[in-house]
């Protein structure tokens, strides 16, 4: 399974998961608390820079990932216009891609283990409670390892579908894909339980 | 508790599989993403507890850059992102659908199960996706609800389709739908 992690290696790869999301969690009550449109224009611009600073590269995949929300931007601004306050419509929509767009950066700069790093240490006050933490994790594998195995399976229905029938993939299928991913999940309990359970 | 756990987990890998094949089209030729369907099936199926916690594993897993959003979307910022509230009203839908779907035991699967994923899957969720679009967006709650209502008939049909999936669920792997058991 493909993570969203950027390949081009930064800097900030390197530096500390939780303090990246601490960073974002202050500077997105920043932008929500700055109601001038101008510092808003200030903002994204800086977030452009950041996303410029690691090459080209990272650049044009970075601003691939905010392409859907475009939908949203058309909507509130044509809202705007109609209501006649455009400043306001600017404000929502470059406080929104500034927020998208460093939440994402944090996202493309630190690698899967480091994040269920975060998650482990989000479940410490859990494990103060009895709760064993590595059966979140171990679920957590689980998906990531059979996501791909049902997407599979799903295709391959679909095209047991196509072969047969003349109209479109339908709904129909959900039934046995959910069939399948009952059964895989009775086969892997039965598999822990034999090798000593949790 | 194998079973709970790898249930759970097959259940999370479920509705990310659905929001990434390719899309389902309707009788009328209509294309939806059956990620919600997903949502609403955690609860008729495993109930309120453990389908609140697939859907919640699906969300964590989402967070930490998992691109397991319809579209391959995901990251932290989902979160940021005018759909949010639908995003983190997820496992509480999930939770919903299966606590309307344990209090009627007596019903028929199918409607037991339509009437859940409507309460959980539309309600509830869409209760959550309003409110985020207010927060994000800075809009009344009719405004938000004016930039959703499109998607509404689509999520009704969701709900019928997750009636008659269940009840076929029920037929095919009684024991597994946990919601009944």
């Amino acid at each position: 399974m493909i993570s969203l992690t950027s390949p081009v290696e930064t800097h900030a790869h390197g530096w500390p998961a939780g303090a990246k999301i601490g960073a974002l969690c202050a500077a997105t009550l920043v932008l929500f608390a700055v109601g001038h449109v101008g510092w808003q224009a200030v903002f994204l611009g800086g977030m452009l820079v950041l996303y410029a600073l690691p090459g080209r590269q990272f650049f044009t995949v970075g601003l691939a990932r905010l392409r859907g929300l475009w939908p949203f931007i058309a909507v509130i601004l044509l809202w705007h216009v109609v209501t006649r306050d455009l400043t306001e419509g600017m404000l929502i929509t470059l406080r929104m891609l500034t927020a998208v767009g460093l939440a994402n950066l944090v996202t493309m700069t630190t690698r899967l283990t480091d994040m269920m790093g975060v998650v482990r240490w989000l479940c410490t006050p859990l494990r103060a409670m009895g709760v064993k933490s590595d059966r979140i994790e171990l679920a957590m594998a689980l998906v990531i390892r059979f996501t791909p195995v049902l997407i599979d399976k799903g295709a391959m229905l679909a095209m047991a579908w196509r072969a047969r029938a003349a109209r479109r993939v339908g709904w129909r299928i959900v039934t046995p894909f959910a069939v399948l991913a009952i059964d895989d999940a009775e086969h892997v309990a039965e598999a822990l339980r034999a090798r000593g359970g949790l | 508790m194998e079973r709970s756990l790898t249930l759970i987990a097959l259940f999370a890998a479920l509705i990310a599989a659905l929001g990434l094949i390719p899309k389902l089209t309707l009788a009328f030729g209509v294309p939806i993403t059956a990620q919600s369907l997903g949502i609403m099936l955690c609860g008729t199926v495993l109930g309120a507890k453990r389908g609140g916690l697939a859907a919640m594993l699906f969300v964590a897993l989402v967070l930490i850059g998992l691109p397991l959003l319809a579209g391959g979307r995901g990251g932290l910022g989902v979160l940021a992102s005018p759909s949010m509230g639908f995003f983190i009203g997820f496992p509480i839908a999930a939770f919903a659908t299966g606590f309307v779907m344990e209090q009627m035991g007596r019903f028929p699967v199918a409607w037991a199960a339509g009437i859940a994923a409507c309460v959980g899957g539309i309600l509830t969720l869409y209760l959550f996706g309003i409110m985020g679009m207010m927060m994000m967006l800075q809009k009344g709650p009719v405004e938000a609800l004016l930039l959703v209502s499109a998607f509404i008939p689509g999520d009704m049909i969701k709900a019928v389709l997750a009636g008659l999936i269940t009840a076929a669920l029920a037929r095919a792997r009684p024991a597994s739908v946990l919601s009944r058991v």
